[in-house]
């Protein structure tokens, strides 16, 4: 660790290639922070819309025509407009209307903070096109494949959850894999309302140390491996799915 | 007479303004065996669509086992549990295994004992001959025996009544025969089955009554024996004549 930071001072003494983060230790703090906060976006919003994704789609399929337009509704919404208004729209908008509470310190904060407006609206963008994904691959399966599930007497939701979704999942697999790293990708939007993710501790950096070549670079191959972690991981799942005879 | 298991009376199915089903009565009795013959779009199909609720129908009564099926309240999972139903297409989930496909009904459905349906589902597909094959997914087994998993999938539910619909016509002409040698031991063994076919010398063999449909209404029915070799309507014999 220390030979690593006195090289990079070497190197910054030597030429002015000045990777403050490997040798200074308060700029590799607020990085190593900043990156975990990123991370965690990534778990978050990741996680939060493959389940609206199900959720989703399994309202689309409902009886209900009110629970199908709704649906329909969210979709148009979140897919329509500009995922940077909408994370402007649930920090400024949403959050206005919403009380403010008292901290620890006694000082007046809002409700929701921006980690979790960021969460939500990251979610909301992320889930509409889950949604039509999941679809896409709920509607490749035969439809009397779903009628012997219905002869042999499964409830919709036994069907939905031991016939549909598997199946779907494993057809509409590549379209997700794209929408993740699309979703990954997206995250820098939380820089927009002061979420400490990567970008914005980045931009800190940068400013303080005035090195903007040498973050813009970090930024790059940290994002590269964020995503071709995600993208592995998707292979090794669609993999492990992977039943004989079934050619998908 | 035999108890009565299966009575449809006067019924009526339209598809838009096509009426495929022009009031059709049949009565079907325990543990006897109902083939449906008659030319494709004769609505024979439909006709036991109709009877386990996959298909809703305007007019006329269905009843299974003194089950409405016509009722507006009905419970369908309810009349599900007695009625199994095998497909032209086998229709198998082909993410499960053989076995798996076996057990899932019996377990998510009627919610029971795993361990217990295990063993029945190896000893189902024993008895459709496809022992070693549990562990395969249907799409590494032949149309027959993927037909011979769905005709174990149906049993599992230990059914009172089982539609057949078609299940030989997507098979080459030599698999046919393992697929109808199982449905023959069910008959044998005393299953109600209805059975949509176009294996004329199978009717003959396993059929108490055959029904000869055309255009919406049963034509002519009678015992296999006089069916084939005495057909009084002409409809009848000349389907007949094209297809002996």
């Amino acid at each position: 660790m220390n030979l690593i930071a006195a090289w990079f001072s070497h190197l910054n003494d030597t030429t002015g290639i000045n990777f403050t983060v490997f040798y200074d230790q308060f700029d590799r703090a607020r990085f190593v922070q900043g990156f975990l906060v990123t991370l965690e976006l990534c778990g978050v919003t990741i996680t939060g819309s493959v389940l609206m994704g199900i959720l989703g789609a399994w309202g689309q399929g409902a009886t209900s025509i009110w629970l199908r337009r709704l649906v329909q509704f969210y979709i148009q919404i979140f897919r329509n407009t500009p995922p940077l208004v909408q994370v402007y729209f649930f920090y400024f908008g949403l959050s206005a209307l919403l009380p403010e509470v008292k901290n620890s310190l006694g000082m007046s904060q809002p409700l929701i903070g921006g980690f979790v407006w960021a969460s939500i609206s990251l979610i909301c963008f992320a889930g509409a096109f889950n949604v039509e994904i999941f679809r896409s691959g709920i509607e490749a399966i035969p439809h009397s494949t779903l009628e012997a599930a219905e002869a042999l007497g499964f409830t919709r939701l036994q069907t939905y959850r031991q016939v549909v979704l598997p199946l779907g999942l494993r057809i509409c697999m590549p379209a997700l894999t794209n929408n993740l790293v699309n979703l990954i990708k997206t995250t820098p939007l939380a820089y927009a309302i002061a979420v400490p993710e990567l970008l914005y501790v980045s931009n800190q950096i940068w400013s303080d140390s005035e090195n903007v070549p040498e973050m813009m670079l970090l930024l790059f191959i940290i994002y590269i491996a964020l995503v071709g972690v995600l993208v592995f991981i998707m292979h090794r799942w669609e993999r492990a799915l992977r039943v004989p005879g079934l050619g998908l | 007479m035999v108890e009565a298991l299966l009575v449809i009376d006067n019924l009526h199915k339209r598809f838009g303004q096509v009426e495929v089903i022009k009031g059709v009565s049949l009565t079907v009795g325990k543990g006897e065996v109902a083939c449906i013959i008659g030319p494709s779009g004769s609505g024979k199909s439909t006709l036991i669509r109709c009877v386990n609720a996959l298909v809703a129908f305007e007019q006329g009564s269905v009843k299974v086992l003194g089950i409405e099926v016509n009722d507006p309240k009905l419970d369908k999972l309810q009349l599900r549990k007695h009625v199994g139903m095998v497909f032209q297409q086998y229709n198998l989930f082909p993410h499960r295994t053989a076995l798996q496909n076996v057990m899932m009904a019996p377990i998510q459905v009627l919610k029971r004992n795993k361990a217990e349906v295990e063993a029945e589902a190896y000893a189902l597909l024993k008895k459709v001959r496809l022992e070693g094959k549990e562990h395969s997914y249907p799409g590494e087994l032949s149309g027959g025996q993927q037909q011979r998993v769905a005709i174990a999938r149906s049993l599992a539910m230990k059914p009172d009544l089982m539609l057949f619909d078609e299940v030989t016509a997507a098979l080459d002409p030599e698999t046919v025969g393992e697929v109808l040698i199982t449905i023959r031991q069910l008959a044998e063994e005393g299953m109600t089955c209805v059975l949509v076919t176009h294996e004329m010398g199978f009717a003959r063999e396993v059929a108490n009554e055959v029904y000869f449909t055309d255009r919406g209404v049963i034509v002519e029915h009678a015992p296999p024996a006089s069916f084939f070799t005495n057909p009084t309507d002409p409809r009848t014999k000349a389907f007949l004549s094209q297809v002996l």
